[in-house]
């Protein structure tokens, strides 16, 4: 499949093209790049999830429950579900996509027309998502589904990038997972909308949940606190991911206890998805943090642009600088100056 | 072109023993390749989808139950009216198949059959010399 019939395919409703341009992006082949150009026009329109929290807290499970939900509901889906990859081999075994309907075929979402599931390796990345996972989603959007779940790999307590990529996360945890200074630390417990207590049918869930709302209300009173003090610095409110904690003045995140391998809980949490997208599109949040999100992605962009120029030009005599640096000629930085200046004459794409 | 190698291994119908899925799942991870597991008491249309949704290089099918000539050519037909073309994928089987059966495989498309007491090397080095063959392509590990 040519670049032209892949494009054409995701715009028509082809889940063959979408496949084929997943694989394209993920290996970072040339064609991912202009699929990826050709298609941001058609971006925008889908709510997407994310879904984090630790390895067996039963995410797989909440995504397939999820589904099912919102497709009663008449919603289109689509799933990327991220995890790891070996840090030995490079190998992964992915094994979400095997809790979709679990043993429970009745309900068809390997073969629903409105679903589409992908599993992804993290290929030895931190944070809890692949490189290409946020190139994935928009792929997804432009095809047309409704919603995307993005589940992460079981997360840590410093895995955040979720929110670089959704509009509204999911932190999801379950009973006897720690006391109260555990739900108080900082990083992946502060980035909820959502916060889940699954396998609540276990003993300690309702523990959780009040460790969980006493967090939370300190947390509102911080962004509050956050929100008038000047320290953070220009830059960093504009740009930085600061932006993303004050934002949150004004939702304050629901705590809902689920067993999810029996469906209970998941009406619930589908409703408070479905407040949490109101809430930020009435409020303007939607744009605007999805704006935010973009200034990131395109520094991200621009520095990997710059790698990838050092790699196939000659004009930058990379290897002479590292050269003169390592016999302490040069210094770095001044090095670095110089190839700036040479790589900003010479670019072309 | 250099890619990962992305492999299916799936259990199709109503076969419950997937010891043997989960052990060769677990070592073609540690060969370096993507390993999706489909878990038990797959139709053969959830398995074709799955090949074509996940666009795998590979697609190993494990049977325990007597029932290759029936399922195999379902999930490769399956494929084809899902828009993917198994022809382009390696096909392997698993499991428990006599050996008079496995012309009547190949000829439905089957690259490899690999019976009870197969080395594990035995899959990967076939898995990494027919991918190339098949996709034209270099793989990564």
């Amino acid at each position: 499949m040519d670049v032209d019939k892949i494009v054409e395919g995701i715009l028509s409703g082809n889940k063959r093209a979408l496949a084929r341009a997943i694989t394209f992006v993920e290996n970072e082949y040339p064609e991912g790049k202009e699929i990826l150009k050709r298609i941001f026009p058609k971006t925008g329109n889908a709510h997407i999830i994310g879904i984090t929290g630790f390895p067996g807290v039963g995410k797989s499970t909440i995504v397939s429950k999820l589904t099912q939900e919102f497709r009663a509901r008449g919603k289109t889906v689509g799933i990327v579900a991220i995890d790891p990859g070996s840090p030995f081999t490079g190998g992964a075994l992915l094994g979400d996509r095997l809790r979709m309907d679990g043993l429970d075929s009745s309900k068809k979402l390997w073969i629903d027309p409105g679903v589409f599931f992908r599993s992804m390796s993290s290929r030895g990345r931190a944070g809890g998502l692949a490189a290409k996972t946020g190139d994935t989603v928009r792929l997804m959007d432009a095809f047309g589904f409704d919603m995307i779940l993005v589940e992460t790999v079981g997360a840590g307590q410093s895995e955040v990038d979720v929110i670089e990529v959704a509009d509204t996360s999911i932190v999801a945890l379950m009973p006897e997972m720690g006391d109260d200074i555990q739900i108080n630390k900082a990083g992946i417990l502060e980035i909820g909308d959502i916060y889940v207590v699954n396998k609540a049918d276990l003993g300690g869930a309702e523990k959780t949940e009040r460790w969980i709302k006493a967090m939370l209300m300190m947390d509102q009173e911080a962004v509050e606190i956050l929100s008038k003090t000047t320290h953070a610095q220009e830059y960093e409110v504009q740009t930085g991911r600061i932006f993303d904690k004050i934002s949150r003045a004004g939702w304050t995140p629901p705590v809902i206890k689920t067993v999810a391998d029996r469906g209970e809980g998941i009406p619930e949490l589908a409703d408070a998805i479905e407040k949490h997208f109101e809430y930020l599109k009435n409020t303007g949040k939607l744009l605007e943090t999805r704006k935010h999100r973009l200034s990131r992605e395109m520094i991200e962009i621009l520095v990997q642009e710059i790698k990838n120029y050092l790699k196939k030009t000659d004009k930058v005599n990379f290897q002479e600088m590292v050269e003169k640096v390592s016999k302490n000629d040069l210094d770095p930085h001044t090095a670095v100056e110089k190839m700036m200046k040479s790589i900003l004459k010479d670019y072309k794409d | 072109m250099e890619k990962k190698v992305r492999v299916l291994v799936a259990k199709v119908g109503l076969d419950g023993h997937d010891r043997g899925a989960k052990v060769v799942a677990r070592f073609l991870r540690d060969a370096g390749f993507e390993v999706i597991y489909t878990g038990l008491h797959r139709t053969p249309q959830e398995v074709a989808m799955a090949a074509v949704q996940e666009d795998v290089d590979v697609i190993g099918i494990s049977l325990h139950s007597g029932a290759h000539m029936t399922l195999v050519p379902k999930v490769l037909n399956f494929i084809r009216e899902y828009g993917g073309d198994p022809d382009e994928m390696v096909v392997l089987v698993g499991g428990i198949v006599p050996e008079d059966e496995f012309d009547g495989l190949k000829a439905l498309g089957v690259d490899g059959i690999f019976i009870p007491g197969t080395p594990i090397s035995e899959i990967v080095d076939f898995i990494k010399e027919t991918v190339p063959k098949k996709k034209g392509m270099k793989v990564k590990s």
